[in-house]
């Protein structure tokens, strides 16, 4: 029963549509309570929830400092000032989308050209996602959307929009990888129910799986778009976080190979706040082979431009063909390193990962730690990580996950030694689980000698050279 | 593979006259060396007079600009910062900003504020948290052609317009609210709200306490919400001086009831600053459920974070932003009382104005009949033969003909005078070929009236309108 208060509001202001009142949420405030600091709050909650790029900052920050022309405060960067003050038109500065273009070519290994007049603005790719939604689909209407996918998507695809998102269920079977048949199965449930099916959105690097898409997948999913007359959505924003090999290959690479697909039913989506790490600047883009959703959203863009400000920093920055060479490719080392730095960190632990060779994130397996193989185990162990290890990662269920016991872990926004902590503590958990499990076990005849090897093979793992637990700085702790 | 209904749609409104005129503008705009036969651009509601302060200001601030604080490097705090709720410095500065322009009688909470990407997103943004598909706010005519889209475009409400006409200088009245919200009623709309825009666009002039006082006890009686779209809150450069929503519910004692729940304000940076690129809009509501799902909201248009340290930085500046207002505001007067001058000397009056970046012109002896299609004519041959862009009033939904918006804050002084004198060249040219029909035989009648006819069919490109 709605409170006379609610009544006076819309529907879309007070329902839950925003997803924020989710029980996932508990680890965000977990966190915001109580943070981790390496001196003022060590037993503190560390934040691995949060998919930030924070390992090639000081590259960035460096650029900034030798140019500050560029961020309009040196006498000649202030005498531009007014005109960029008062430039609201929503195609964008030109020397912005045009070094927009020529970066997103660059992350693709220039196989692909883009069209600057095909680059439209949004509000972070959060805004992207909305404004294509509201362009290509109607509410009621529904996109099709394998899973795990990013809990964002709920609120960005459905809330104001009215859409509905039907699930490709995925399964570890494969690695998660979507298949044909998952596709027309979902499509076929859709028109059981009579929902109008109007596109498909695929996330390439996978978040939260840390994956990319091959060449048969996109194929078949163009493929199958085609052949539905459906819309074809590629979430790429962390086309610049692939690190290893496979490497990535863009959908604008497989349109061009596919002279007989419709590419009006192609879309892009994109993003600076993972690649170059600046969520706080709000860079959307939006790019589209259909010229009607172009104008349409760039209409919409009003809703969500780009600073001016942010624009000319941008468009210098991105025109910086030598910086940008160093900074791609330094970044994608780092966050290498960093990702071997957790999963091997795991793999000692005997925690498997997702393999994978993007993102920010792994995509973590503790299925074993279950105490059942259901959701509410899953919500069961995640509340003992964030309350008891005091680590935020994110559970399987909240990314719609069809199997319990895959958490999302992300690497990318702390330092080294912030990590040495977080393995600590997710060996503490590992090892008290493997103890409960050893005492829950039936009573069997178990040599001693057998039991007292198995715990000297862990020493033996935790004692390793290569062991996170083995580093002077934690031992100088401890 | 067809697209969404709003895709297909025309409800974003920019086929309509407002936007065409702009269209002709960049296609041959004027510059005074390269370009002086170009038209001159007088439908962009624009502030650019005091640049050189905000110039100024930056060349002595640098910091603020190159993402350091007290000389430090903050680059990777700005960077990271995507918190819905805005820098908590940038959200103190812009209440303590808003409370100055408004004489200090009205104090803001910045808990209250939510940041939005501009107006335009402030208004759609408060109108989602609103009303639902379908359902009505009223809105007096005439109005910033803008809201048809803002308004109705991704929502799907409906604006029923509230009719004000010169006989009352159009002024909001009594009787006219009440025939909006029937209006809506007949037409099975549910009538959510009333957004005013005060001081007005596109009249140019604050809303009176007579009328404030009869909004608020509007919406008290019929139980709805009241925005109050103050952007053009610091561009009130006459008396009256500005009297917003809020002094008025604090003066009646309407603090923490039912109504003052129901109170919003939209605020942004544009109009008083002149940084319409920076994208700087705000939503003020004492609702905090109405904060609270506005503020989540706003992940669909925040301000970029490099922005908002920038002006925090400037408007916290106690020696910049006051002076800044009364320099601006000054300046603003000055203008306006060039343009009024202009246009009185060649026998074309202006709504009587106090703010804005804009005169409400009346130019209905103009007009060949007292129609819309006449004004339409009229407004054609402005653009393309007089070379002035300027926004005919049937695009600001005006109930009466002949009515012109014209801007005067986006351009030099002597752009302004060349503009005035095109005009008068215009009007004598006009009142030449009238008289001299009075004193000649019909012929001559039927010629003046063929010349009309052939001015308002002939576009410089030639097409067909």
């Amino acid at each position: 029963m709605l409170t006379n208060q609610e009544q006076l509001l819309s529907k879309i202001a007070s329902n839950d549509g925003h997803g924020e009142n989710s029980a996932f949420f508990d680890g965000w405030k977990a966190y915001d309570s109580d943070p981790y600091h390496p001196t003022q709050n060590p037993n503190g909650v560390i934040q691995m929830g949060l998919a930030e790029n924070q390992l090639s900052m000081d590259l960035v920050e460096e650029w900034v400092r030798n140019n500050p022309q560029a961020s309009i405060c040196t006498p000649k960067g202030a005498s531009q000032f007014k005109d960029i003050a008062i430039y609201q038109d929503y195609h964008g500065l030109p020397e912005f989308r045009n070094a927009v273009a020529r970066f997103m070519e660059k992350v693709r290994g220039n196989r692909v050209r883009f069209d600057p007049d095909r680059i439209v603005m949004s509000g972070g790719a959060t805004g992207a996602q909305e404004t294509l939604a509201f362009c290509l689909a109607d509410p009621g209407e529904a996109l099709l959307v394998p899973t795990p996918y990013y809990p964002g998507n709920d609120r960005d695809l459905t809330w104001r929009t009215g859409i509905e998102l039907i699930p490709v269920v995925c399964d570890s079977s494969n690695d998660f990888k979507f298949t044909r048949d998952a596709l027309e199965t979902a499509f076929n449930k859709a028109q059981e129910s009579n929902t109008k099916v109007k596109g498909l959105l695929l996330n390439n690097p996978s978040n939260p799986l840390g994956t990319v898409l091959d060449r048969e997948a996109l194929s078949m999913a163009i493929n199958f778009i085609n052949d539905k007359n459906i819309h074809l959505i590629c979430d790429e924003i962390y086309s610049a976080t692939v690190f290893d090999e496979p490497g990535f290959i863009s959908i604008a690479e497989i349109l061009q190979e596919s002279p007989q697909t419709n590419p009006e039913l192609i879309h892009i989506i994109y993003s600076l706040s993972k690649d170059l790490g600046f969520p706080g600047f709000r860079v959307g883009i939006l790019y589209s082979y259909n010229d009607a959703v172009v104008s349409c959203a760039r209409k919409m863009s009003s809703f969500g431009l780009v600073s001016t400000q942010t624009q000319l920093l941008l468009a210098s920055m991105l025109s910086d063909e030598e910086f940008l060479e160093k900074f791609l490719a330094e970044s994608a080392a780092r966050l290498c390193a960093r990702r071997s730095m957790l999963c091997q960190g795991l793999a000692q632990m005997g925690v498997g990962s997702l393999k994978g060779s993007a993102g920010l994130y792994c995509w973590m397996d503790l299925r074993r730690l279950l105490k059942a193989a259901t959701f509410e185990a899953e919500m069961e162990l995640w509340r003992v990580i964030v309350n008891d290890v005091r680590i935020n990662v994110s559970p399987g269920a909240s990314f719609h996950c069809s199997e319990p016991g895959w958490f999302r872990v992300c690497f990318a926004n702390m330092d080294d030694e912030t990590m040495r902590v977080a393995l600590g503590r997710i060996s503490k958990l590992v090892m008290q689980s493997n103890k409960n499990s050893e005492s829950r076990k039936p009573c069997r005849r178990r040599s001693k000698l057998e039991i007292s090897l198995s715990f000297r093979r862990l020493d033996e793992i935790m004692m390793s050279p290569h062991s996170p637990m083995t580093s002077p700085l934690v031992r100088a702790r401890t | 593979m067809t697209l969404s209904k709003k895709a297909t749609c025309n409800s974003h409104g920019q086929d309509s006259s407002y936007f065409l005129g702009w269209e002709e503008y960049e296609k041959n705009p004027y510059d005074q060396l390269h370009n002086p036969n170009g038209i001159i651009q007088m439908g962009l509601a624009e502030n650019q007079l005091s640049f050189d302060l905000l110039e100024s200001w930056l060349a002595a601030n640098p910091d603020a600009a190159s993402f350091k604080r007290d000389g430090q490097s903050i680059f990777r705090e700005l960077a990271l910062f995507q918190d819905y709720h805005g820098l908590p410095a940038f959200k103190n500065a812009m209440v303590k900003f808003m409370s100055e322009i408004r004489g200090n009688k009205v104090k803001f909470n910045p808990n209250k504020l939510v940041l939005t990407a501009g107006a335009t997103s402030a208004n759609e943004t408060l109108i989602f948290c609103l009303a639902n598909p379908g359902e009505a706010v009223l809105l007096p005519t005439p109005y910033y052609p803008g809201f048809d889209r803002d308004l109705k475009w991704r929502t799907g409400v409906e604006i029923v317009p509230i009719h004000c006409t010169s006989s009352n200088g159009f002024r909001i009245t009594g009787p006219a609210l009440e025939e909006a919200y029937q209006t809506a009623q007949k037409r099975n709309l549910k009538v959510k709200g009333v957004l005013v825009t005060n001081p007005s666009n596109p009249l140019g002039i604050t809303l009176t306490r007579t009328e404030l006082d009869l909004l608020v006890d509007f919406i008290d009686q019929k139980g709805i919400h009241l925005i109050s779209d103050e952007i053009y809150s610091g561009t009130v450069f006459d008396s009256p001086s500005f009297v917003s929503i809020m002094e008025v519910l604090i003066n009646r004692n309407y603090i923490n009831t039912d109504v003052w729940d129901r109170v919003h304000i939209v605020y942004s940076l544009s109009k008083d600053l002149g940084l319409p690129g920076f994208r700087v809009g705000a939503i003020y509501s004492n609702d905090d459920m109405v904060v609270a799902a506005a503020t989540k909201m706003s992940s669909f248009g925040l301000v970029s974070s490099q922005t908002q340290y920038l002006l925090s930085a400037m408007l916290s500046d106690d020696k910049f932003a006051p002076n800044y207002v009364v320099e601006n505001q000054k300046r603003l007067k000055d203008r306006h009382a060039m343009l009024v001058r202009g246009l009185k000397a060649i026998g074309i009056s202006c709504l009587k104005s106090n703010a804005g970046l804009f005169c409400w012109v009346d130019m209905r002896h103009l007009l060949t009949a007292n129609t819309f299609q006449a004004e339409i004519d009229l407004w054609k041959k402005i653009v393309y033969e007089v070379g002035l862009n300027i926004s005919p009033g049937s695009s600001c939904h005006c109930h009466e003909p002949g009515w012109f918006r014209v801007c005067f804050a986006n351009m030099s002084e002597d752009t302004l005078n060349r503009a005035v004198q095109r005009m008068k060249a215009f009007v004598e040219t006009a009142r030449a070929g009238f008289s001299q029909n009075q004193t000649r035989s019909g012929s001559r009648r039927k010629a003046f009236t063929k010349w009309v006819f052939r001015l308002s069919f002939q576009d410089r490109d030639g097409r067909e309108r």
